[in-house]
């Protein structure tokens, strides 16, 4: 534990350092990066899920005017190193899931290379094919772990099933959240620029780690990473998806490297990004409580199955929030995994904690149903004093003063708790509540460099990345106090290799791995040249791997509640109302981190009543795959919805006394919602999203 | 298939060539370099492509290039001046009314588009008294401005900047 800075910026609600250019569209994306003489990429996605390309014929498009070449498993480079499969892209004939990439055509405008495209003809030879998860699916595995960072798959503690049978009141259902696409606004894109002469390699991407993608990119080509630059000053949102590189960033370097000094610009369509820049696992979680008749916890039992690909496991870790959020001598979680012919899930938005609280929480008010219990009281009893994993001491656990607090703001109390009994002319109306929880997260490896401008100004660059967190600002502030002068004076450089190493912007980690490094830096550079450096002064630092107070269980804690409305004869739910209050730390801005709350708040409110990718089972590709089928919440689904959060800070967290923002809103709010609508209705749909017809039946 | 055309483009008269398939938007973005317009779907579904097209809010990915030859158009890069922003602008920088910022030029100018016909008294789909003239309360910014998807959630603070600008 250090001493935490001294807030003077941090805690203001600077308005956003970048706001004039985005909201005049100046700010450039990956596309949008003045480059002369581009070339467009349009990629040929694959149409069966499983088996082999047996013919590609590219004379038609080979044929059209403008078309520059034609990338196929047969003239593709050889890549240099293909061990995480994802990258092995067109290095061989076989198809491992709809949508894989088995040809790119690179033309010198966008409509020819759509055009030449679609001229490709390739032939496949069918295998058979699996993507459909169920609950005793006889692919089902344990899933493999990494010793060294990896979280064990499995828990147990006591004697569950005892505690079960001997329990009082026992909830025992299961629930499932289906495939979840992040679908950030901007769609991934890679502009990429190969100058053979130098060999340098040059990637304009829209990635939530520059440093990370460089170094996978470096690792597939068999290339220097200081060779590979990577840049991305403003990033359209990636809520994970993101958060590492994925196979078109190595068909944009390939086409690139094929056509050496002309940049080649590859956006992904709305469309492919269903198939190819990862998804949330749909999810089939058993949850089982066993309490005593005033709701006292002695068994936690949660049990997740989700899927993953044939060609790189990821496993979801939804059942692991039951590990440390309420108390119970008895536990048990284990996650089990079957590998479909389905494109590689990954990181959406609070991977594991999302999916795994929404079926938690909403077991939770199951049971204070069936106790009779205030369901803000039955959290407030079950709250353990102790992390009941590892028995450590709480840094900052708040959780109960959460609940109580925003009961108070929201308007819980006086409620009727049963089910139906509330009607609105045609609507039935309800609330609910949910706790959140989130991991503080420190990825080690950042490293800060300050300079010294002159007249007290100064330079701070790390290779971090805003997407749309704040960064840009949030950063901003914690260099002006680590450097003691005004915002004003701090001159931030993010988002390019060219800058030192960070880590990604992924975990609600960002702020609490950069700002540590920045705060490093700016003392560093304080030890070696003072309070008053010469101009061109500079000093860099990473910040220390153990900065974290290892003694201690960080987490931040939040409550959630919600107002549902039901249509009695249509079944359509309307939220007016959400209310979250958080315990994240120190705020380091007030104005970005409550937009965070309630982003993350709209993302869940979209989880419990909107989102589901659905995969047909004939084909394997996403039936539903552009905004038109796949429902997000528009200005009107969005009602009064507020974020607080209590006035503190957590010294051992990081120097800023932060934790992080970016993932505990969608935490606990999918059940909150789908709490509330239970409420009014006396319907518990247990298979989000929770759609009209679910409560007609 | 080529044509030459001409566009009015944030009051710069532009000449350029086009595929006939290329849209208003691929001309603005590729052909002029003017990125300020988003693309975020291609099919009209998200609205990050919105501007005005001689002053009315339409998105630019569902209307060919060669369709609008001597048209006036203008992106939020050019509501105002170089240093300058727009009213509505500015509401959204200081209500946060964004996160990531891509959906933004188009929410801007979908904005500006929606109070003009606010202004003329056009009816929305929540609007009760459809003869009356219209007042725009947040339920009418909600429904005016949901052709404008935002996936970092940013509403809230959409309606209160729009809320501040109308006033």
């Amino acid at each position: 534990m250090t001493s935490t800075l001294e807030p003077k910026s941090m805690g203001r609600p600077l308005t956003r350092v970048e706001g004039a250019d985005k909201v005049t569209g100046r700010a450039p994306y990956a596309y949008e990066h003045p480059l002369s003489d581009p070339l467009y990429l349009h990629p040929v996605l694959s149409t069966i899920p499983h088996g082999r390309v047996t013919a590609v014929d590219t004379s038609g498009a080979e044929a059209l005017p403008g078309v520059h070449t034609v990338l196929t498993p047969g003239n593709a480079e050889r890549l240099a190193d293909t061990e995480d499969r994802e990258f092995a892209v067109l290095q061989s004939d076989e198809v491992s899931f709809h949508g894989q990439f088995v040809a790119a055509v690179v033309a010198d405008t966008p409509e020819t290379a759509r055009q030449a495209a679609g001229l490709v003809k390739v032939d496949y030879e069918r295998l058979s094919h699996d993507v459909v998860l169920t609950a005793d699916h006889r692919g089902l595995y344990r899933p493999v772990e990494d010793a060294d960072e990896g979280p064990s798959a499995d828990t147990a503690q006591g004697d569950v099933e005892a505690a079960l049978e001997r329990a009082e009141v026992v909830v025992d259902h299961t629930y499932s959240t289906p495939t979840e696409h992040n679908n950030p606004m901007e769609p991934h894109t890679t502009t990429a620029l190969w100058e053979e002469g130098t060999g340098h390699l040059t990637l304009y991407d829209s990635t939530q780690g520059v440093h990370v993608v460089r170094a996978s990119v470096a690792t597939v080509f068999g290339l220097d990473p200081e060779r590979v630059r990577v840049v991305a000053p403003h990033v359209g949102g990636g809520f994970g998806s993101k958060g590492e590189a994925h196979a078109h960033n190595v068909l944009a370097a390939m086409a690139a490297r094929a056509l050496p000094g002309r940049p080649v610009k590859f956006a992904l369509t709305r469309q492919q990004m269903f198939c190819l820049v990862g998804y949330r696992t749909p999810t089939i979680q058993r949850v089982r409580l066993g309490a005593d008749r005033d709701g006292r916890l002695g068994a936690v039992s949660h049990d997740a199955v989700e899927q993953t690909s044939t060609i790189k496991e990821f496993t979801e870790n939804s059942a692991m929030c039951s590990r440390w959020m309420y108390a119970a001598p008895h536990r048990r979680t284990t996650h089990r995994i079957a590998a479909l012919d389905v494109p590689v899930n990954f990181w959406m938005r609070a991977p594991g904690e999302c999916p795994g609280t929404y079926a938690a929480e909403a077991a939770m008010d199951e049971l204070a149903h069936a106790c009779g219990v205030d369901p803000v009281e039955l959290r407030a009893l079950n709250d353990p004093e102790t992390d009941p994993q590892s028995g450590s001491p709480w840094s900052d656990r708040r959780l109960v003063q959460c609940l109580r607090e925003g009961a108070e703001r929201f308007g819980w109390h006086g409620r009727d708790p049963a089910p139906r009994s509330r009607r609105e002319g045609d609507w039935l109306v309800g609330t609910g509540v949910a706790s959140a929880s989130y991991p503080h997260m420190f990825n080690p490896g950042s490293v800060a460099h300050v300079r010294h401008d002159g007249d007290g100004r100064y330079e701070v660059s790390i290779g971090a990345v805003d997407i749309g967190t704040g960064a840009w600002t949030s950063l901003t502030q914690i260099a002006a106090d680590a450097l003691g002068r005004p915002a004003s004076d701090i001159r931030l450089r993010i988002g390019d290799t060219a800058f030192p190493s960070a880590s990604v912007a992924g975990g609600s980690s960002g702020t609490s791995s950069w700002g540590t490094a920045i705060v490093a830096a700016a003392r560093a550079f304080r030890d070696r040249h003072g309070d008053s450096p010469e101009p061109g002064a500079e000093a860099s630092a990473s910040a220390a791997e153990d900065t974290v107070d290892e003694g201690y269980s960080i987490y931040s804690f939040g409550a959630h509640f919600a107002e549902a409305w039901v249509n009695a004869d249509t079944g359509e739910v309307r939220v007016p109302r959400m209310y979250g209050l958080f315990s994240i730390g120190r705020v380091v801005n007030p104005r970005t981190v409550r937009s965070q709350f309630l982003g993350g708040m709209v993302m869940g409110l979209s989880m419990a009543l909107h989102e589901e990718s659905y995969r047909d089972p004939r084909y394997g590709h996403i039936a539903n795959g552009d905004f038109a089928e796949y429902h997000v919440p528009t200005n009107a689904d969005v009602g009064d919805l507020r974020a607080d959060w209590l006035d503190e800070e957590d010294p051992r967290a990081t120097p800023m006394g932060s934790r992080g923002a970016g993932e505990i809103g969608i935490v606990g709010s999918p059940a909150a919602v789908a709490n509330a609508v239970h409420h009014a209705t006396g319907v518990r749909v247990r298979d989000l999203p929770i759609t009209p017809d679910k409560l007609l039946r | 298939m080529e044509a030459t055309i001409t566009l009015h483009v944030d009051g710069e008269k532009r000449e350029l060539t086009v595929d006939t398939r290329t849209t208003l938007l691929d001309a603005l973005r590729d052909r002029l370099g003017n990125t300020s317009p988003k693309k975020g779907c291609d099919h009209g579904q998200c609205g990050s492509c919105t501007v005005l097209l001689e002053g009315r809010r339409v998105v630019s990915c569902l209307t060919f290039a060669v369709a609008h030859d001597g048209a006036t158009v203008t992106t939020a890069a050019g509501l105002a001046g170089e240093d300058q922003l727009h009213p509505v602008a500015r509401a959204f920088v200081d209500h946060d009314g964004f996160q990531c910022g891509y959906c933004t030029p188009g929410q801007v100018c979908s904005a500006v588009g929606m109070l003009e016909e606010a202004g003329a008294d056009w009816p929305s789909h929540v609007t009760e008294d459809l003869r009356a003239p219209v007042t725009l309360d947040d339920a009418e910014i909600r429904e005016r401005m949901s052709g404008n998807l935002c996936r970092c959630g940013a509403y809230v603070n959409i309606v209160a900047a729009i809320r501040e600008a109308s006033r």
